[in-house]
C-alpha cells in the first residue's frame, strides 16, 4: 500500500467532507427552486374566480378549474374506496401469515405491482374498463389509481402490523378472544398510525398521477359530477395547458400546480408527522 | 369458529384478488400486442433504441445519490441537520413527477436554450440533456434513501476496528464502508433504473419527442413510457395500437424483473 504522509491523509479527509456537504447543498437546491418558481408564478394566477369558475377558451379572460378540483377530489375519493379495504386486508394477511405460501406469492405481486409504470397501469385500464365500454370515463380512471394505491398502503400495513409486539396478541388470545376479533380490536387498533400514514402517502402518491388518467379518465372542459363520464382533474389540466400556445393557459396552469403542489407536500408533511408522533411503542 | 375462518377468507381472498390482478395484466398486455409481436416479430426493441435518457441519468444522478447517503446514513446520523435534510429529501421525493416535468418545461427549458445558443447548437431548449438533468433531480432522493438504508447496514464494529487501525473517515468509507455494502449499492442502482424506465410524465413533457436516434445529447428525442402517452389516444389503426401495447408488455417485463431482482439483492444483504 502506498505510504502517504498524515497530513495529507487528513487534508483529503477534510476535502472529502466539505464536497459531501456541498453536493448534499447542491442536491436539496432544486426542491427550493421548485417551491419558489412554483409559488411565484401561481399565486398570482389564484384568486377566488379561479376556484369558483369553469375553464374558459383562449383569449377570454378569467375562467377557472372549478371542475378540475371537483373531479379530482372525486377521483381520489373514489379510489380510495376501491383501494383501501383491499389493501388494509392484503396487509393484514401479509403480516399475520408471514410463511404461507400465498403471502410469499402476494409480496411478490405487491413488488411487481409497485414496480409498474404509471402510463402501463393507464394502458391497462383502458383495455379492461374503457374499451368493453366504448368510452372514456372517470371510474376507469379511479380503478386506475385505486391499483396504483394498493401496493403503498398494503406495504406500510404489513410493516406497521409486524411491528406488533407478540405479547400483546397472546394476552388477547389467553383471555379467550377470537382470532379475528384479537386482529380487529388489538392488532389493528395499535397499528393504526401506520394504516394512516400509508393511506395519506398512497392518495399523496396519486393525486399528482397524469399517466394514468390519460387514457382513461381522459379530461372534460364541463363540470361533470357522473362517474360514467370523462371528468377533468389538476394533474390533466397541467399537462394539456402547458403544452398550448395561450398565455392564459399557462397562467392557468401555473395555478393549478401551485394547488396541486401545495396539496401534496401537505399530505406528505402530515403522513411524516404521523409516523414520528404517533410510533408504536411499547 | 365459523367466524374465524370467515375472516381468514376474506383475508386470504383479498391477497388472490391482488394476484389476479397482476395476472390479468400480464395477460392483458400479452394479448393485446400480439399482433404487433407476429407483424415485426422482435425486431421492435433491437431496432429502436429509444432510451438513451435512462442511462445518461444515472452519471449525473449516482454521485449525488451516494454523497447524500453518506451524509444520511454515516456523517450525520441523527440531529436537525440529519432531520431537515432528511424531510427534504423525502418532500422531493414526494412531488408529482407532472410538476417536475412542468417547472422543467417553463423554468429549465430556457436556461438550456441560452446555454445552448452560447454554445452554437440548435436551440430546442427541449431533448435529451433537459430530460436527463429532470430526470436525475427526481430519482435522486430515490436513489439516495435505498443507498442509505445499505450503508446504515454496515456492522459497527467493522467501522471501529477500521478507526482502530488509524484510518481516516474516508479511508473507511472506500476500504470498508463502500465494499461491504457494493451489492446493496448496486441493487439501488438497478431499482433507480426501474424507476426511470417508467418515468412518463417528467420526460415526456420536455424531451421534445423526435421519433429518430437522437444525434446528440442536444436534440429532441423519446422514450418508451413517452411515446405511449403521445401516441396512445391518437392510435386509431389496431396495429399501431398493438404496437404500443407492445412498447407497454416490454416496459412491464423489464421494471417487473428489475425491480424484483434489486429487491432480491438488497433482502440477502440484510440477512447477511
Amino acid at each position: 500500500m502506498k505510504e502517504s504522509s498524515l497530513k495529507y491523509r487528513q487534508f483529503k479527509d477534510k476535502a472529502f467532507l466539505f464536497a459531501v456537504y456541498s453536493v448534499v447543498a447542491i442536491s436539496i437546491i432544486p426542491l427550493f427552486l421548485i417551491i419558489y418558481y412554483i409559488s411565484k408564478m401561481g399565486i398570482s394566477a389564484i384568486n377566488w374566480n379561479f376556484l369558483t369558475t369553469l375553464p374558459k377558451p383562449p383569449g377570454e379572460a378569467g375562467g377557472g378549474m372549478a371542475n378540475a378540483i371537483v373531479g379530482t377530489l372525486m377521483l381520489i375519493f373514489t379510489s380510495s374506496i376501491f383501494a383501501i379495504p383491499i389493501s388494509i386486508f392484503i396487509g393484514i394477511y401479509l403480516s399475520e401469515y408471514q410463511e404461507s405460501k400465498l403471502a410469499s406469492i402476494g409480496r411478490y405481486c405487491l413488488e411487481v405491482l409497485q414496480g409498474v409504470p404509471s402510463i402501463v397501469i393507464g394502458i391497462i385500464a383502458y383495455l379492461l374498463f374503457v374499451k368493453p365500454f366504448g368510452g372514456f370515463n372517470a371510474l376507469s380512471g379511479a380503478l386506475a389509481l385505486a391499483m396504483m394505491m394498493i401496493p403503498i398502503i398494503a406495504k406500510t400495513t404489513e410493516e406497521t402490523l409486524k411491528l406488533v409486539p407478540l405479547a400483546i396478541k397472546e394476552a388477547a388470545i389467553a383471555l379467550g378472544v377470537p382470532y379475528y376479533k384479537v386482529i380487529l380490536k388489538v392488532v389493528v387498533p395499535t397499528g393504526l398510525s401506520g394504516i394512516i400514514t400509508g393511506i395519506i402517502l398512497g392518495i399523496a402518491r396519486v393525486a399528482g398521477e397524469t399517466a394514468p388518467l390519460l387514457f382513461t379518465a381522459f379530461g372534460n372542459p364541463f363540470m361533470s359530477y357522473n362517474m360514467l363520464k370523462p371528468i377533468s382533474s389538476m394533474p390533466l389540466i397541467i399537462f394539456n395547458y402547458s403544452g398550448s400556445p395561450y398565455d392564459d393557459w399557462h397562467a392557468m396552469a401555473w395555478g393549478t400546480s401551485f394547488i396541486l403542489l401545495i396539496i401534496v407536500l401537505i399530505l406528505n408533511i402530515i403522513a411524516k408527522i404521523i409516523a414520528s408522533r404517533w410510533k408504536i411503542q411499547f | 369458529m365459523n367466524k374465524d375462518r370467515f375472516y381468514k377468507f376474506i383475508l386470504s381472498s383479498s391477497v388472490v384478488v391482488l394476484i389476479a390482478l397482476v395476472a390479468v395484466i400480464l395477460v392483458l398486455l400479452v394479448e393485446n400486442s400480439l399482433m404487433s409481436i407476429k407483424e415485426f416479430s422482435y425486431t421492435m426493441f433491437t431496432k429502436n433504441e429509444w432510451d438513451p435518457v435512462q442511462k445518461s441519468f444515472l452519471l449525473i444522478s449516482m454521485p449525488f445519490a451516494l454523497f447524500l447517503a453518506l451524509f444520511l446514513g454515516e456523517y450525520n446520523t441523527s440531529g436537525y441537520i440529519h432531520n431537515f435534510v432528511k424531510s427534504c429529501v423525502e418532500l422531493l421525493a414526494g412531488i408529482p413527477s407532472l410538476i417536475y416535468g412542468f417547472w422543467g418545461l417553463f423554468i429549465f427549458v430556457p436556461m438550456i436554450r441560452d446555454a445552448q445558443m452560447y454554445f452554437g447548437v440548435i436551440p430546442y431548449g427541449v431533448g435529451l440533456l433537459t430530460a436527463t438533468l429532470i430526470l436525475a433531480i427526481m430519482i435522486t432522493p430515490y436513489s439516495a434513501s435505498l443507498a442509505q438504508e445499505v450503508i446504515r447496514l454496515v456492522p459497527r464494529d467493522l467501522k471501529e476496528a477500521s478507526y482502530a487501525l488509524g484510518a481516516t473517515r474516508l479511508e473507511t468509507i472506500r476500504r470498508i464502508i463502500i465494499p461491504y455494502a457494493l451489492s446493496g449499492l448496486f441493487a439501488g442502482v438497478l431499482l433507480s433504473l426501474g424507476r426511470a424506465l417508467g418515468e412518463t410524465m417528467a420526460v415526456t413533457m420536455v424531451i421534445g419527442n423526435s421519433n429518430f436516434i437522437p444525434k446528440d445529447l442536444f436534440s429532441p428525442a423519446n422514450t418508451m413510457s413517452s411515446i405511449i402517452a403521445n401516441e396512445f389516444t391518437e392510435a386509431t389503426d389496431p396495429l399501431h395500437l398493438s404496437a404500443l401495447i407492445e412498447i407497454a408488455l416490454i416496459l412491464f417485463v423489464t421494471t417487473s424483473v428489475i425491480n424484483l431482482l434489486g429487491k432480491y439483492i438488497i433482502k440477502k444483504m440484510v440477512i447477511k
